[in-house]
């Protein structure tokens, strides 16, 4: 008995759904953040998920995991910058309370 | 030298002149005067040698539009007998009316504008007679109205005067919106603008004797607005605020004659419609008749010659609409030039003699201080009424003659008003030179300069001689045929008894009276003809006015416009309660968008 | 045997999750994900995608994380006070995560083909090589680029760190 797609994905969703429950219901931002990774995660799964049951010339479909290969590193630059960006706002703010960053409103 | 180089240059030497009396002339009278006056008898000189040198022919300017075939207006002048006889009659009496001026606009202001409009109308009406194809005719009929309110409102300070112009130059637009059209329907039908090209083309319409009728009734028009026509007379008398030199030139012999000039123009193609013909002759006869006896209740002294004007260039049209020949209406335009322009001078005359004061009522007793201008308005004022050997009775009784035979009821209408012509001739004659001074100025009245009597007595020998046969043959013989039509011994008795019968009433009842007998107010407010179309400007075109006003105040510019700006406000004002600042609000939105619109996806195929 | 490596790793991985979204403290709340992580490496390993289980481990759980970690220790957070919880907008996320996970549950069990077993692998062929291959053969472009997203996020995160920003 082998785990079928159908299971993966189940995963790679639920995992993307407490992703998104995290970004929507916590209010500090790093928490936020680290949903948002998880989001990413929870797509690189599927992506992996999706290389090994759809075979392409027998062999596993590479370029699911090559795209793998971009979003991780594409993550990886994603997350340094918006962590400066953090940093400034609270040398800004003195605040990583998501609720106090609120001037952008009409 | 060439006729086509004479021809173009009496066109065009008078618009120079204008153009120079414009640019250099502020301070110099006698510059302006003597370079307007040179221009016309340069302008005379020329249509002499062309009439005397029988050209013909059509001598080209330049294509102005050519589109090939389909569309093509050029130009040119078209010599032919018709156009050399008018510019005889037109280029002689400029050069003497130019010279009247001098003596008349010496006191007055703008010296120098008068004679730049002088000289412009000149060009214009020359443009007019010379014109090859409608289009071109049209444009300098458009100029000449433009001559017409410059020199009409020319004392422009005074309200009467500026609304005179406004007035004749709008009236006159409304006949020439039936002429563009007619000139529109002529070349959907024929293809051409030429006068030629449109004469010959009787073979078009054939098939559809209504389209003609309807495209001559439409060119008619335009002669309605011009030549004064009921019901588009209203502006003549009162274009009597302008200086009388103009009144004579433009509303008596010349401007005004442009619109019988260009029904004998188009003569062969009109007569070939009878339904239009008809129409023609009646409005002639109905203006000859109508404006005959709103003359006999006029005290200015103008106004009395303005409706006679009227009067006389319904005789004219109605001629015309006898389409008996295409020298008939010529005829009488011709002499009609000669003795009106005289008796417009003389009028001019008194009017400076009595220090500008224009209302009969005031003179009296003017013929012995006056001698030279009385028996030249005596000239002027038989020759109008049809007294035997002088012009206007050939003309006249010609024309009564031919409707005799053609249409009866036209007949007996211009009968009456051949009757009340002398009528109110005499009228005028007994007030103004008879009789007892009745004012100050009548008492102290003197004799015009010799500038100015000049012209009056020249003018005054065509006045007796041009209707004589000879000089008709001379003239007209290659327009038209000018023969007595046969009619019964009666009718030559009518028309001597409706002359005496005019002046012996006139002569009887306004003898020695201080004021006027006869008072009729229907007659004296001109047929309350200016009130009605006062009433219809006022009510119909204001109302009108007035509802489109308020569509584009509360429809287009209320609703459409700022309507349209506050529904997008409102809706961005709307959606600006979207923009809270919280950021997990807006992945909220994000969310449940991307939520639904996979649902959206999955559901709808 | 495959089956049961899936169902612990996946079961894991779920529980760290939670605990991301749902515990206190920031640096327990890092610690929870860097688990998450190896569990979902784990995952990529029961699907014959060692190199990218190895890439996730290095560069997630290795460097990213521990990213979030210098930033929690550098802005010194502490556990996050409770503030009155905003019903509406709690309620509002539930249901948009509820409503997500019933449509993914709907489609999946609604396509019979994601039911199918792992399909065998003919050869253990080494995956590293031919992802290096498909890399460099048919994404070399999008390899270069990223190349220069890295380093201009490299410029971005140094200007943005400047004490005062000129």
């Amino acid at each position: 008995m082998t785990p079928t797609l159908a299971n993966y994905l189940i995963a790679s969703g639920l995992l993307f759904a407490i992703g998104l429950g995290g970004v929507m219901l916590r209010r500090s931002i790093i928490i936020i953040f680290m949903s948002l990774e998880m989001m990413l995660s929870a797509a690189n799964l599927s992506l992996v998920a999706f290389s090994r049951y759809g075979l392409v010339a027998g062999h596993q479909n590479f370029d699911a995991q090559v795209l793998v290969f971009f979003i991780i590193t594409v993550a990886a630059a994603e997350v340094a910058v918006g962590l400066a960006i953090i940093v400034s706002l609270y040398r800004a703010r003195q605040t990583t309370h998501v609720e106090d960053l609120d001037t952008l409103k009409f | 030298m060439h006729l086509s180089t004479v021809a173009w240059i009496t066109l065009v030497v008078p618009l120079v002149a204008a153009a120079l009396i414009l640019l250099v002339t502020r301070t110099s009278k006698p510059l302006a005067a003597g370079l307007a006056i040179l221009s016309a008898l340069i302008a005379c000189a020329g249509g002499w040698i062309l009439f005397l040198g029988n050209a013909e022919g059509t001598f080209l300017g330049f294509n102005w539009i050519d589109f090939g075939n389909a569309f093509s207006i050029p130009f040119a002048l078209a010599l032919d007998p018709l156009s050399r006889t008018m510019l005889v009659v037109v280029t002689t009496i400029s050069p003497l009316v130019f010279i009247y001026s001098i003596g008349y606009m010496r006191e007055e202001e703008g010296f120098w504008r008068f004679f730049a409009g002088l000289a412009l109308f000149l060009f214009s009406m020359l443009g007019i007679v010379l014109a090859d194809n409608l289009v071109m005719m049209f444009i300098f009929w458009e100029l000449v109205g433009v001559s017409s309110y410059i020199l009409i409102g020319h004392y422009f300070g005074k309200d009467s005067a500026a609304d005179a112009a406004k007035q004749a130059f709008l009236v006159n637009r409304i006949g020439d919106f039936g002429f563009m059209l007619g000139i529109l329907l002529f070349w959907v039908a024929t293809g051409t603008f030429t006068f030629a090209g449109i004469n010959g083309a009787a073979g078009v319409f054939v098939q559809n004797p209504t389209l003609l009728g309807i495209a001559c009734v439409l060119i008619f028009c335009g002669t309605v607005g011009k030549s004064a026509q009921f019901p588009l007379h209203v502006w003549l008398p009162n274009s009597m605020e302008g200086p009388t030199p103009v009144s004579s030139l433009l509303h008596a012999a010349t401007m005004v004659a442009a619109g019988v000039y260009l029904l004998a123009r188009i003569f062969p193609i009109l007569s070939a419609s009878p339904g239009a013909c008809e129409v023609v002759a009646v409005t002639g006869a109905i203006t000859a008749l109508g404006a005959g006896i709103l003359a006999t209740q006029q005290d200015d002294i103008k106004g009395i010659l303005a409706y006679s004007t009227i009067s006389q260039l319904g005789y004219m049209v109605a001629g015309a609409g006898l389409a008996v020949s295409a020298a008939l209406p010529m005829f009488h335009l011709f002499t009609h030039a000669f003795f009106k322009c005289l008796l417009f001078l003389t009028a001019g005359s008194v009017i400076i003699g009595m220090h500008h004061e224009q209302n009969i009522w005031q003179m009296g007793g003017l013929g012995k201080k006056m001698p030279v201008t009385f028996l030249t308005y005596l000239c002027g004022m038989l020759a109008l009424s049809g007294c035997f050997f002088f012009s206007g009775h050939y003309s006249k009784d010609l024309i009564m003659a031919c409707s005799y035979e053609h249409h009866r009821t036209v007949f007996w209408m211009l009968v009456v008003a051949a009757a009340l012509t002398p009528f109110y001739m005499t009228r005028q004659a007994m007030v103004v030179f008879f009789g007892k001074p009745r004012s100050e100025h009548a008492r102290h009245a003197h004799e015009s300069p010799l500038v100015m009597l000049v012209p009056l007595i020249l003018l005054a020998i065509p006045a007796v001689c041009a209707g004589y046969p000879f000089v008709e043959h001379y003239f007209f013989h290659e327009i038209g045929s000018l023969a007595e039509p046969e009619v019964p011994h009666f009718v030559e008795i009518v028309f001597a008894a409706a002359f005496f019968l005019g002046l012996g009433a006139a002569a009887l009842i306004y003898r020695n009276v201080e004021k006027d007998p006869i008072r009729i107010p229907f007659f004296e407010h001109r047929f309350y003809i200016d009130d009605l179309y006062f009433w219809i400007v006022r009510v119909i075109q204001g109302g009108i006015a007035r509802l489109f006003s308020f569509i584009d105040r509360w429809f287009i510019d209320g609703i459409l416009v700022r309507g349209s700006a506050t529904v997008v406000w409102t809706v961005g004002f709307a959606l600006r309660f979207l923009q809270v600042g919280n950021i997990q609000a807006y992945a909220f939105f994000f969310g449940a968008g991307v939520v639904g619109l996979i649902y959206l996806l999955l559901t709808v195929k | 045997m495959l089956l049961t490596a899936f169902w612990f790793f996946a079961s894991l991985m779920i529980l760290f999750a939670l605990s991301v979204v749902l515990l206190r403290n920031p640096v327990s709340c890092a610690m929870s994900l860097v688990m998450c992580f190896i569990s979902l490496a784990a995952l990529f390993v029961t699907l014959d995608a060692t190199f990218i289980g190895i890439i996730q481990v290095l560069v997630y759980a290795g460097a990213v994380m521990v990213l979030f970690l210098f930033i929690i220790m550098l802005l010194d957070l502490r556990a996050e006070k409770t503030r009155r919880l905003n019903f509406g907008a709690t309620l509002g996320g539930s249901l948009v995560v509820a409503a997500f996970l019933a449509i993914l549950v709907q489609v999946i069990n609604a396509d019979p083909a994601l039911s199918k077993p792992l399909p065998t692998l003919p050869a253990q062929a080494p995956d590293v090589k031919m992802i290096g291959f498909t890399l460099f053969h048919s994404f070399g472009l999008p390899f270069e680029v990223v190349g220069v997203l890295l380093l201009s996020a490299t410029a971005g995160v140094i200007v943005l760190s400047r004490k005062s920003l000129r």
